[in-house]
């Protein structure tokens, strides 16, 4: 069946669930809509116009109303019931796992800027760093990212995460992955936001613990060697260098 | 009065005409008449429709081959500069082609096919009225459509281009030409449905009174045909829902205009509350873009089938639950705009539930063709095909329903193929077969049957070949306006499917020309037409075709039964109409 939908792989913790509700209405829907159709045929061909006949004359059964509205009502409640702790779970930051990574995500005209939070694991200081048109996260490691947007609204949306989010100017809108698989992927904007929406494309890479600590560290030393004025923060950079993205990975940021 | 009875006996075309004796313009410009206004309503959205399919046609170009000049869109260098460029379409135009198509096919193709035209034609003829309750009203009503368009159309013509910021024209993006180097075609957009709304308002207001007032002695509430039960409810929707559309459309005129900023951050102001307000709006014009439809589909399915609507009343009960469960829905268009995910689990459970009358509907109109006696008319096969492809657009709303399953597939082609399935598989079908039914009332003639036939054929082979593989590019993770999918390699892999569907449209396009012919044609060639030539059962067939003005000549209309007494024990033939007296058999008893 995914062949036939073209789902794209999957490399989020809650995308399997997502995508297991995705079969779940997907097999309700295809046996009704196999019935339906093939009642609608058979009636067309079994009750075509013959000569001589009259047609049934009847205003309908009560029962049969009851029946049907009731057998409908109670599939749709039923999944209604099931998405909603679903969505929340994804949604709803009450219920977000601890957070092992924070980045700020910032869109505008047509890019994607990941901030870092640097050596001492937390963001909106001095030693954040920022990259264009890159997120680069560990995998395995709950991600937990606010979006925000500098003009108009975007969307944030990487198929393989199943996850999206519209970044709106004027909020701060929280959301949260754990990436399984390790490999080069791409973000794409999935919100109409000007001339160049439709080349508003990052790049995302999911990194194994170790490529992505040394890729954090090197980040943090440029990071700090470019920051001529904070003494101090460049000091503890480049004496704990592997040390603190690791603590921030551990979750120790929040 | 008797005089005009006469006149009509004689049995010429233009005899009634002879009945007020009025000049050209007031006969066939400005008049009064509803059906006339009707025909009038018929003609300017057929024409934007046209429109609208164009647009679709050089967007579905642009989506197979993507600036690519040895491809180029035939007739493209037609167009000027700021549109297309040595064989390649520019980003900011099929931005604009986005916008228009779906501002244009939603507000000045579909909404006043199904409204303005049946509402108008047919409301008085199938309550026993001899016009609107308000005739002068009536006619502002189309007369303000018309600037509304012009308007709109102009926008194309103006510095920057028409609007570029969707259909939904989201704040802040459609109100700052800094970011969508658009100023003059969005306030013109904005001036545009503004006006428009007026003339829906104007309408639904006559509609809804007409309805209410001037039913034909005899014609209780469950004696109305479903089309009119539709239209009515359909009538109170407009005058509920488009005011908030206008007001929010005119703080976004300032929001442009005078850097009000109701919908900017910077100053203070709040891009949800535009969605909000658009949405409040849009999700029960949904329904409206669908209802007329349902009413048009019963009333011919009974009458292909030979055979009484199954469960009337639970169709009229769906129809208004319809109309209020749409007022609570509106938040499933923005589950992915952070809005509150408690709200979002809400408004869940609301969508979910609009599905109940949906299926109720449904599974009536297959309980009015079991045990029929199905009588496949061009009419009834457009019914027919509005059911099977209902049936689609619904179950694949139940994933978008679904917000868990709708955060990967919102604002992909699932959404672009549900809609199409229920404004196009749904609405449109509905609009042919209502337009094929009742063209012998308005024109006195038939349309051809073969060529109608072809026409139905062919429109339900490319329209499912079209539409349906969108359903895939979703579910694979193709973005909806895109204007170069093949940026991004996981939409890349699935050109070929693109060109296909480009080419499947082309089709579909190009089978609407076999409408077009057989409905000028039979205006003018077509078979003269009976009062009733379907054998049906409804007050405007008791009415000469094309009717008087008056309708009736004078003559008053009565009702004695409900509109779907087909195939009765009362009567020997297989139908028995509303005006015909009772016959003094025994009825048989039913709800």
């Amino acid at each position: 069946m995914d062949r036939f939908w073209r789902l794209p792989q999957n490399i989020s913790t809650y995308g399997g669930d997502i995508d297991s509700m995705f079969h779940i209405i997907a097999w309700i829907t295809i046996v009704v809509f196999f019935a339906v159709e093939l009642l609608l045929v058979w009636f067309l061909f079994r009750y075509r116009a013959r000569e001589g006949r009259k047609a049934t004359y009847t205003h309908g059964n009560n029962r049969m109303e009851v029946a049907w509205t009731a057998g409908t009502a109670v599939i749709v409640v039923i999944l209604g019931v099931m998405s909603r702790g679903l969505w929340l779970d994804i949604k709803d930051p009450r219920r977000f796992p601890d957070a092992g990574l924070e980045l700020i995500v910032t869109a505008k005209q047509f890019e994607w800027n990941v901030t870092y939070p640097g050596a001492d694991g937390v963001l909106e200081t001095d030693d954040d760093f920022t990259v264009r048109n890159q997120l680069r996260v560990p995998a395995n490691t709950n991600v937990r990212m606010t979006l925000r947007s500098e003009d108009v609204i975007h969307s944030f949306y990487v198929p393989e995460l199943r996850l999206k989010q519209d970044v709106v100017p004027g909020m701060s809108i929280p959301a949260w992955f754990e990436a399984t698989v390790p490999g080069q992927y791409v973000i794409g904007c999935a919100e109409l936001c000007g001339i160049g929406h439709y080349s508003m494309d990052a790049s995302f890479y999911v990194h194994t613990a170790e490529e992505w600590t040394q890729w954090n560290a090197q980040q943090q030393t440029a990071a700090a060697g470019g920051a001529t004025t904070n003494v101090a923060s460049a000091d503890a950079t480049s004496a704990e260098p592997a040390g603190s993205p690791a603590a921030a990975a551990a979750g120790t940021s929040n | 009065m008797s005089t005009v009875a006469t006149a009509h006996e004689s049995g010429t075309h233009d005899a009634h005409g002879q009945h007020e004796e009025l000049p050209f313009l007031r006969k066939y410009v400005f008049s009064t008449d509803h059906k006339v206004i009707g025909i009038q309503f018929l003609f300017m959205s057929l024409l934007f429709l046209l429109f609208g399919g164009l647009l679709a046609m050089a967007m579905r170009w642009q989506l197979a081959w993507p600036t690519d000049p040895t491809n180029a869109m035939p007739g493209g260098s037609l167009l000027p500069e700021t549109m297309f460029t040595s064989g390649v379409m520019l980003p900011e135009f099929y931005n604009a082609l986005v916008t228009m198509h779906g501002t244009i096919m939603v507000f000045f193709a579909i909404m006043p096919l199904l409204v303005g035209v049946w509402a108008n034609y047919l409301i008085p003829l199938q309550i026993g009225a001899e016009d609107m309750a308000f005739p002068r009203l009536n006619m502002a009503s189309f007369w303000m459509a018309v600037p509304a368009g012009l308007l709109m159309m102009a926008s194309f013509a103006v510095v920057g281009g028409a609007a570029n910021a969707g259909w939904t024209g989201y704040a802040p993006l459609s109100t700052s030409d800094v970011y969508s180097g658009v100023k003059l075609g969005q306030q013109l957009w904005t001036i545009s449905l503004v006006i428009l709304g007026f003339s829906s308002l104007i309408g639904a207001v006559n509609y809804i009174t007409t309805v209410i007032n001037m039913r034909a002695p005899g014609m209780t509430w469950f004696r109305l045909p479903l089309s009119t039960w539709a239209l009515f409810i359909t009538s109170i929707l407009l005058l509920l829902a488009v005011p908030v559309l206008a007001g929010g459309l005119i703080m976004l005129f300032f929001d442009i205009t005078f850097n009000t900023g109701f919908f900017n951050p910077v100053v203070g102001g709040q891009p949800l509350l535009w969605q909000h307000l658009f949405w409040f709006f849009g999700h029960p014009e949904v329904y409206i873009l669908i209802l007329p439809a349902m009413g048009f589909v019963s009333d011919i399915m009974a009458n292909g089938a030979r055979k009484p609507i199954f469960g009337y009343k639970a169709m009229v009960w769906a129809i208004i639950a319809i109309g209020f469960i749409g007022w609570i829905v509106w938040g499933h268009h923005m589950f992915m705009s952070g809005m509150n995910p408690l709200l979002g689990g809400f408004f869940m459970v609301t969508t979910m539930m609009i599905a109940v009358p949906s299926a109720i509907k449904t599974f009536n109109w297959l309980g009015t063709l079991w045990g029929g006696n199905i009588i496949f008319h061009t009419p009834n096969l457009h019914a027919i095909a509005f059911v099977a492809l209902f049936v689609i657009g619904g179950l694949s709303g139940i994933f978008l329903a679904a917000a868990p399953v709708d955060i990967p597939l919102h604002d992909t082609y699932f959404v672009v193929a549900h809609i199409h399935y229920v404004l196009v598989g749904g609405s449109l079908f509905g609009i042919f077969g209502a337009i094929v039914f009742w063209f012998p009332k308005m024109f006195g003639r038939m349309m051809n049957e073969p060529i109608g036939k072809l026409h139905w054929l062919l429109t339900f082979v490319f329209f499912n070949l079209t539409f349906f593989p969108m359903h895939m590019l979703g579910s694979g993770g193709m973005m909806r306006r895109l204007y170069d999918p093949t940026v991004y390699p996981h939409i890349a892999q699935h050109q070929d499917t693109n060109v296909f569907i480009t080419v499947c449209a082309l089709l579909l396009f190009a089978s609407q020309f076999l409408f077009m012919f057989n409905f000028f044609w039979s205006m003018f060639r077509g078979k003269k037409a009976s009062a009733n030539p379907w054998n049906a059962n409804g007050l405007e067939w008791s009415a000469p075709s094309p009717p008087p003005h008056g309708n009736w000549g004078g003559r008053q209309p009565v009702v004695h039964r409900g509109p779907y007494e087909y195939s009765s024990p009362e009567s020997d033939e297989d139908f028995l109409m509303q005006t015909a007296p009772p016959t003094g058999r025994p009825t048989p008893a039913h709800s």
